[in-house]
C-alpha cells in the first residue's frame, strides 16, 4: 500500500531541548564531529487506494494543520514512498 | 443563584476533580463535562484541567484541542464566555488558536513541581479581577512542556496590548520567553496560564508561603473573580 510520508522539525530559529540533550550525550561519547543534533518527527501515512493529487492535497493539509503546529514547527517534506 | 462552571475531562485530564473543588470553595456550582459530547449543558464558564489528555501524543493538547466539544468552547469563547486554562488547558487553547504563541519542552528538559511566585501582569480579565497589576501571587507549577514561545512579531504584540496576564518572578523554571506564565485574549475572557490555581484554595492544602507551609489560597481569587463578573454580568 502506498505511503506519504510527512517530516516535521522544529523551527530552525528555536531551542530544541531534545535535540540539545542528546547534543550533550555525543560531547560525553566524544563524538566531537558533530557540532548539533535536532530532532523532528516523522508521521507514515497509509494510504487505502491511489495516490492522487487530491490525496495528496489533504496530506498536506493535515501536515500543515494537525500534524505541525506552524507556531513551532515546520513541515519539512511531504513525500509518496512506494 | 450561584454561577455554574464547567469543568471538561479529557482522556489523560490529572486535575478535573481538583477544579470542581476549587469552583465550589469559591462559591460556584461545578458541573462536570466530557470532551466527547457536544454539549456544556448550559454552563457560565469553563474550566479546561490539567493533565496529559490523550497522553499528550503528537503534541501537549493537540488532539484534546480537537475533540468534539472544543467546537462548542471555542463557539462560547467567541461569544464572551469565560474559559480557563491551567496547563494542559492552557496547551489546549493555543493549539485551538485561542490563545497565541506554543508551548515546548521545558529548557532544562525536566519535569518541574514547585511552589511559583507569578507577577499579576493584567488584573482587568475574568479571571483575574480580584487581583491589582503588578501583585505577586504563589501558584503551584507543575509541568513538563511550559515553555513559552512566539514569534518576535507575536511577542510584540503581546507585550504591548497588554495580553500578558503574568510572568514567572524569582526564577523563570522552564525557559519561556519574556519570563511569560499566562495570556489573556484581547477581550479578557479566555485566560490560560501554566501553574496551577486550582491548587491553591484551601488552607493547609495549598502551596507554602512566607507565613506558614502549605497556607497559600491565592489561587481561589481566579474562581472568585470568574464568578464576581458572572454575576455583574447578570445584574
Amino acid at each position: 500500500m502506498p505511503t506519504i510520508v510527512v517530516d516535521v522539525m522544529p523551527k530552525a530559529e528555536l531551542l530544541d531541548p531534545q535535540g540539545k540533550a542528546v547534543t550533550g550525550a555525543f560531547e560525553r561519547l566524544g563524538h566531537t564531529q558533530f557540532s548539533a543534533v535536532r530532532i523532528g518527527k516523522r508521521f507514515e501515512l497509509t494510504v487505502d487506494g491511489e495516490v492522487t493529487e487530491e490525496v495528496l492535497a489533504s496530506a498536506r493539509k493535515i501536515a500543515e494543520e494537525m500534524l505541525s503546529n506552524s507556531v513551532i514547527e515546520d513541515v519539512v517534506g511531504v513525500e509518496v514512498v512506494e | 443563584m450561584a454561577p455554574r462552571i464547567g469543568v471538561i475531562t479529557f482522556p489523560g485530564s490529572l486535575d478535573d476533580r481538583d477544579a470542581q473543588r476549587a469552583v465550589r470553595i469559591a462559591g460556584a456550582e461545578a458541573v462536570p463535562l466530557w470532551h466527547g459530547d457536544h454539549d456544556l449543558q448550559g454552563v457560565d464558564a469553563i474550566v479546561l484541567p490539567g493533565g496529559f489528555s490523550y497522553g499528550d501524543y503528537l503534541r501537549a493538547g493537540a488532539i484534546a484541542a480537537l475533540a468534539p466539544i472544543m467546537s462548542e468552547v471555542k463557539d462560547a469563547a467567541g461569544k464572551g464566555m469565560p474559559v480557563l486554562g491551567i496547563c494542559n488547558g492552557f496547551q489546549m487553547l493555543v493549539e485551538a488558536h485561542l490563545l497565541p504563541g506554543g508551548l515546548i519542552r521545558n529548557a532544562n528538559q525536566q519535569f518541574i513541581r514547585r511552589d511559583q511566585r507569578l507577577i499579576v501582569e493584567n488584573a482587568d480579565t475574568a479571571w483575574t479581577s480580584g487581583f491589582s497589576k503588578g501583585q505577586e501571587i504563589i501558584v503551584p507549577l507543575k509541568n513538563g512542556d511550559g515553555g513559552y514561545i512566539a514569534d518576535a512579531e507575536t511577542l510584540q504584540r503581546i507585550n504591548g496590548e497588554g495580553l500578558v496576564a503574568f510572568r514567572y518572578a524569582g526564577v523563570n523554571p522552564n525557559g519561556s520567553l519574556d519570563d511569560i506564565a499566562g495570556l489573556t485574549n484581547e477581550a479578557g475572557n479566555v485566560v490560560g496560564l501554566m501553574p496551577h490555581p486550582e491548587h491553591a484554595v484551601e488552607e493547609g492544602f495549598g502551596p507554602n508561603t512566607s507565613a506558614a507551609m502549605r497556607s497559600g489560597i491565592d489561587g481561589l481569587t481566579f474562581f472568585t473573580s470568574a464568578i464576581r463578573s458572572l454575576l455583574g454580568a447578570a445584574a
